[in-house]
C-alpha cells in the first residue's frame, strides 16, 4: 500500500517538476531570439513564373541573413487569391508564415470580386523588391515599329487592334484601359491566362500588340519589338525602348512583387525580414536587372505608401469597371 | 556538326551517366505516385541546378521528367489509376492485362515503347524543330477551340458502353471545369461564397479522386488485392526481347502514336495528357478489331506510352527555338535556361550550341535509361503490390493519394474536393458512367472556353464575332477532322451492318 502512495507521489512530483519547467522555460522560448525555427515562404503562383524564380533566388541568401532555413511553397490558383485569403484566415502572427504579395492583385481583386476572400490592408508589410513595368510590345514582324504607329492604328481602326495580356483587371488590362483613355482609342484587349501563352498569340501574329511586362522585351529580344515602357525612366536592360511618358502619356504602371507578414505581426519580426529581404535583394540585384526587372527597396512606411500610390492610379479605372459590373 | 560532336564529348562524363540514372530512378517515383507530377517535381529540382553547372542541371532536369511521364505508366497498369494525366490512358488496356496476370509483360511493353517514343522526341527536336516551331505558331484561339472540339469526339469512343452517358460525363467534367475563377473576364463562378473555391478544381485533383478513390472502394468492398490470384504458364511468361520483337512488329502504330504525341506537344499549354487519348483512339480506329480494345490489347498499351514520351523532347521544340513552354513542366526548364543567361532562340543552337545539343541528346540517353531502372523498379513494385494483402494496400494507397492532392498546392481543400469527386465518381460508375468522359471533359472545357472567349474578342470589330473561328486554313483542317472524328462511328457502324446483312445473303445462297 505504502509503495504504491509512494509511487504515485513520485508520479505527481515529476509531473509538478514538468510544470515547473514548463513554465520557466516557456517564456524564456518566447522571448528567445527570434528567428529559431524554419520560416514558410508561400508564393500564390505556380512553380515557374516570376514570383516562383524569385523567391527560388532569394532562398539561398534569405537563409545566411536569417540563420534558419526558408522553405518556399506554392498554393496557386484565382490569380493568388486562394492563397491570400487562407493567409488572412489562418496564418499566426509569429513572423514564421509569410507570403508573396503583387501590386495591383492585392488592390483591384478586393474590390472587383465578390469574394475575394481577403483585404488590401490585411498584410503586416514587409517589403517590395521588385518592380516590372508594363510594356507595349508588338512582334517583330509587325508593321507598327513605334508607339504613334501602334495608336494611329487603332484610332483609325476601332476595336481591330488586339492587345493580349495576362488576366483580367490584371497589372496588363489595367494599363490597357489607361492607354486607350490617355490616347482616346479604342483596342480590344484579349486576356490570356498568363504571360506565357501570350507570346505564341503575338508571334504568331494573332495577335495586334501586347501589354506585357518589360522582361518579355529582353527575354525575346530576338522575336519581339518593345514600343513604350510604362515606367519613370527607361530600363536598364532595354535602353532603345522610350517610356510612355517621353512620348507624352502620363502612363505608369507594373507589377510590384513583395512580401508581407500576417496582420498582428510584431514590429521588431517585421523590421527583422525587411533587413534580410533587403541584403537579400542587393545580392540578387545584378541577375535580376539583367532579366529586365527593376529592384525596389519599400520597407516601412514606404511600403504602405507605394500601395496608396498604386491605388490612386488605379482608383478611377477599378470604380468604374466596379460600377459597369453592378449594372449588369 | 562540329558542336554536335563536340557536345557528345561532353556527354562522355561518368557524372552525367550518373545524373541520367538517378534522375531516371527519381522521376520513375515520382510519376508512379498519383498526385506527385513531373511539373512538381523540377520545381523542387530547381534550387539544386543552381549549384550544378548548366549541363549538369538540365540533364537532370531533362532525366526526371522523362522519367515522371514513364512512371505514371506503373499506377496505371497495377492499380487501375493513372500516376500522371498522361498515362490516362494506359490504365485501359495496361490493367485488363495484370488482371489477366500479364502485368509483367505490360510494364515490360510500356518500357519498350516509352523508351522509343522518348527516342523519338529527341529525333524530332534535333531534326526537325523549325519546321515545327513554326507549325506551332499558327495554333491560335480558333485553333485550340477546334483541337478541344476535337478532343470531345474522343468520348464517343472513351465510354464504355452507351454514348449517351459517355457524353453526360463529359458534360458533367465541363461543368467542374467551369468552377472558380474564369479564364478569360476573371468573374468568380460557382463558389458558393467560398474564398478557398475561387481556386476550381484542379485537374489532377479530379484524376485522382476519380479514379484512384472508386478502385480503392472496389478493392474494400471486395476484400481482394488489386491483382487477382492468377496463375500464369511459365511459358506464356514473355521475355523482355519477345516483348521488343511484339512492340516493333507493328511500326505503323508506333509511327503513328509517335507523330500524334509531336504535333500535340508542340501546341502550347497541350502536353501528354491529351497526347495519350488521342494516340489510343487512332490505335483503336486503326485496329482491325476495335472491339477488343479495354480487354487488354497490346497496340493500345504502345500507343499511349510512345506518344507520351515523345511529348518529353517533343514539347521543347517551341521552348527551345522560341522559348515558348509547349507543356507545363517545360516552363521550368525555361526558368533555369533564363537564370542561367541562356535566351532560347537562334543563340542557344549556335552560341551554346554545345551545351543545347548535350542537352537534346542526354533525353535520349534518360530515354534508353529507362530500360534497365523501369525493368528492375517495375519488377519491384509489381512484387510490392502483388504480395501485399489488401488490408495493408488500401490504406497505404488512400495515405499516398491524399498526400499526393495536399501536395499539389498545398491546399486540404484540394483533399476535400478529391474525397467528394472520388466518392461521386464511385456512385457515377455503378450507373455507368466512367471517369475517362469526365476527366477528358475538365480538360478540355478550359481550352474550349479560352479559345471560343479569345476568338470572339479577336473579332470583335467584325460584323459577326463568330467568323473569326473559321478564318484560317488550319482551323478548316482541324474541323474536317472534327466532322470526320464524329461521324467515324456511325459510318462503321452502318458499314458493318452492310457487311452483315451481306454475309447473311451469303449464306442464304
Amino acid at each position: 500500500m505504502s509503495s504504491k502512495s509512494n509511487r504515485l507521489y513520485q508520479m505527481v512530483f515529476v509531473y509538478l517538476c514538468l510544470v515547473a519547467f514548463i513554465l520557466v522555460v516557456m517564456p524564456a522560448a518566447a522571448t528567445a531570439e527570434y528567428p529559431e525555427k524554419p520560416i514558410s515562404y508561400i508564393i500564390s503562383f505556380n512553380p515557374g513564373g516570376e514570383s516562383d524564380v524569385t523567391a527560388r533566388l532569394q532562398e539561398s541568401h534569405l537563409e545566411k541573413f536569417l540563420g534558419v532555413p526558408v522553405n518556399v511553397s506554392h498554393k496557386p490558383g484565382g490569380g493568388g487569391a486562394v492563397a491570400w485569403s487562407e493567409f488572412q484566415r489562418t496564418a499566426k502572427p509569429d513572423g514564421y508564415t509569410i507570403i508573396g504579395v503583387n501590386i495591383p492583385h492585392i488592390i483591384g481583386q478586393p474590390m472587383l470580386r465578390k469574394d475575394a476572400g481577403y483585404e488590401t490592408n490585411g498584410f503586416e508589410l514587409i517589403m517590395w523588391f521588385h518592380f516590372t513595368p508594363n510594356a507595349l510590345i508588338v512582334s517583330k514582324e509587325s508593321p507598327h515599329k513605334t508607339l504613334e504607329d501602334f495608336l494611329a492604328y487603332a484610332k483609325k481602326n476601332p476595336k481591330a487592334a488586339t492587345v493580349g495580356g495576362s488576366g483580367s483587371f490584371s497589372a496588363n488590362h489595367l494599363e490597357t484601359l489607361r492607354m486607350e483613355r490617355a490616347a482616346g482609342v479604342q483596342v480590344t484587349y484579349v486576356p490570356h491566362t498568363g504571360t506565357g501563352p501570350v507570346i505564341p498569340a503575338l508571334l504568331g501574329g494573332h495577335l495586334t500588340g501586347a501589354m506585357g511586362y518589360s522582361m518579355l522585351g529582353v527575354q525575346y529580344k530576338d522575336q519581339l519589338r518593345v514600343l513604350a515602357v510604362a515606367a519613370d525612366e527607361r530600363v536598364e536592360s532595354l535602353p532603345d525602348a522610350p517610356t510612355f511618358k517621353e512620348l507624352g502619356y502620363d502612363i505608369v504602371g507594373g507589377a510590384f512583387r513583395g512580401v508581407a507578414a500576417p496582420k498582428g505581426t510584431p514590429p521588431e519580426i517585421v523590421a527583422k525580414l525587411a533587413n534580410a529581404y533587403s541584403e537579400t535583394n542587393k545580392i540578387i540585384a545584378e541577375k535580376q536587372r539583367q532579366l529586365g526587372f527593376v529592384m525596389t527597396y519599400a520597407t516601412g512606411k514606404d511600403a504602405y505608401a507605394l500601395v496608396d500610390r498604386m491605388k490612386k492610379n488605379y482608383e478611377g479605372i477599378l470604380q468604374e469597371i466596379a460600377d459597369q459590373k453592378k449594372k449588369q | 556538326m562540329e558542336t554536335f560532336f563536340l557536345a557528345l564529348a561532353e556527354l562522355a562524363d561518368p557524372a552525367i551517366i550518373l545524373i541520367v540514372f538517378a534522375g531516371v530512378s527519381a522521376g520513375l517515383f515520382v510519376g508512379a505516385m498519383p498526385g506527385l507530377t513531373a511539373t512538381m517535381a523540377l520545381a523542387v529540382l530547381l534550387p539544386f541546378t543552381f549549384t550544378l553547372t548548366p549541363l549538369y542541371g538540365l540533364v537532370a532536369l531533362g532525366a526526371v521528367y522523362m522519367g515522371a511521364i514513364y512512371g505514371g505508366s506503373f499506377a496505371a497498369i497495377l492499380v487501375n489509376t493513372p500516376g500522371t494525366p498522361s498515362s490516362i490512358a494506359t490504365a485501359f488496356e495496361g490493367y485488363p492485362l495484370s488482371k489477366q496476370g500479364r502485368a509483367l509483360e505490360a510494364i515490360s511493353v510500356a518500357t519498350v515503347a516509352s523508351a522509343i517514343g522518348g527516342i523519338a522526341g529527341v529525333l524530332f527536336l534535333l531534326f526537325l524543330s523549325p519546321p515545327l516551331a513554326k507549325l506551332s505558331l499558327r495554333f491560335g484561339p480558333s485553333e485550340y477551340f477546334w483541337v478541344a472540339m476535337l478532343g470531345l469526339t474522343l468520348i464517343a469512343s472513351l465510354s464504355e458502353g452507351s454514348l449517351m452517358k459517355g457524353l453526360l460525363g463529359g458534360a458533367i467534367g465541363m461543368m467542374l471545369g467551369t468552377i472558380g475563377v474564369a479564364p478569360i473576364g476573371g468573374e468568380t463562378r460557382f463558389t458558393f461564397g467560398m474564398p478557398v473555391m475561387q481556386g476550381g478544381v484542379e485537374m489532377i485533383v479530379a484524376l485522382i479522386g476519380l479514379f484512384v478513390l472508386p478502385e480503392l472502394y472496389n478493392m474494400a468492398a471486395q476484400g481482394r488485392t488489386a491483382l487477382g490470384e492468377v496463375t500464369v504458364d511459365s511459358k506464356e511468361k514473355a521475355s523482355f526481347w519477345s516483348v521488343v520483337v511484339r512492340v516493333f512488329s507493328k511500326p505503323g502504330n508506333l509511327i503513328r502514336s509517335c507523330i500524334i504525341g509531336e504535333i500535340v506537344a508542340i501546341i502550347p499549354g497541350a502536353g501528354g495528357n491529351i497526347a495519350n487519348l488521342v494516340a489510343y483512339n487512332e490505335a483503336k480506329r486503326a485496329s482491325r478489331h476495335p472491339e477488343r480494345f479495354g480487354t487488354g490489347v497490346i497496340d493500345g498499351l504502345v500507343a499511349t506510352e510512345s506518344s507520351n514520351n515523345v511529348t518529353v523532347a517533343g514539347s521543347m521544340v517551341p521552348l527551345l527555338t522560341l522559348g515558348i513552354p509547349g507543356a507545363p513542366p517545360d516552363a521550368v526548364i525555361l526558368g533555369v535556361l533564363l537564370l542561367h543567361g541562356l535566351r532560347p532562340g537562334i543563340e542557344l543552337f549556335t552560341t551554346s550550341g554545345v551545351l543545347t545539343y548535350a542537352f537534346i541528346v542526354s533525353m535520349g540517353l534518360a530515354a534508353l535509361a529507362m530500360v534497365p531502372v523501369g525493368l528492375l523498379g517495375g519488377r519491384l513494385i509489381y512484387r510490392i503490390i502483388f504480395r501485399t494483402p489488401y488490408y495493408f494496400l488500401v490504406p497505404t494507397i488512400g495515405l499516398a493519394t491524399i498526400l499526393g492532392t495536399f501536395a499539389l498546392r498545398n491546399s486540404i481543400s484540394d483533399v476535400i474536393i478529391m474525397l467528394i469527386l472520388g466518392t461521386a465518381g464511385y456512385l457515377f460508375k455503378q450507373i455507368g458512367i466512367h471517369p475517362p468522359p469526365i476527366v477528358l471533359g475538365l480538360i478540355l472545357g478550359s481550352i474550349a472556353e479560352v479559345g471560343y472567349v479569345q476568338a470572339m474578342l479577336g473579332g470583335a470589330a467584325y460584323n459577326y464575332p463568330i467568323l473569326r473561328l473559321f478564318e484560317n486554313s488550319l482551323s478548316w483542317v482541324l474541323i474536317v477532322m472534327v466532322v470526320f472524328s464524329a461521324a467515324w462511328p456511325f459510318l462503321m457502324g452502318v458499314y458493318r451492318r452492310m457487311q452483315l446483312r451481306r454475309g447473311s445473303k451469303e449464306n442464304e445462297k
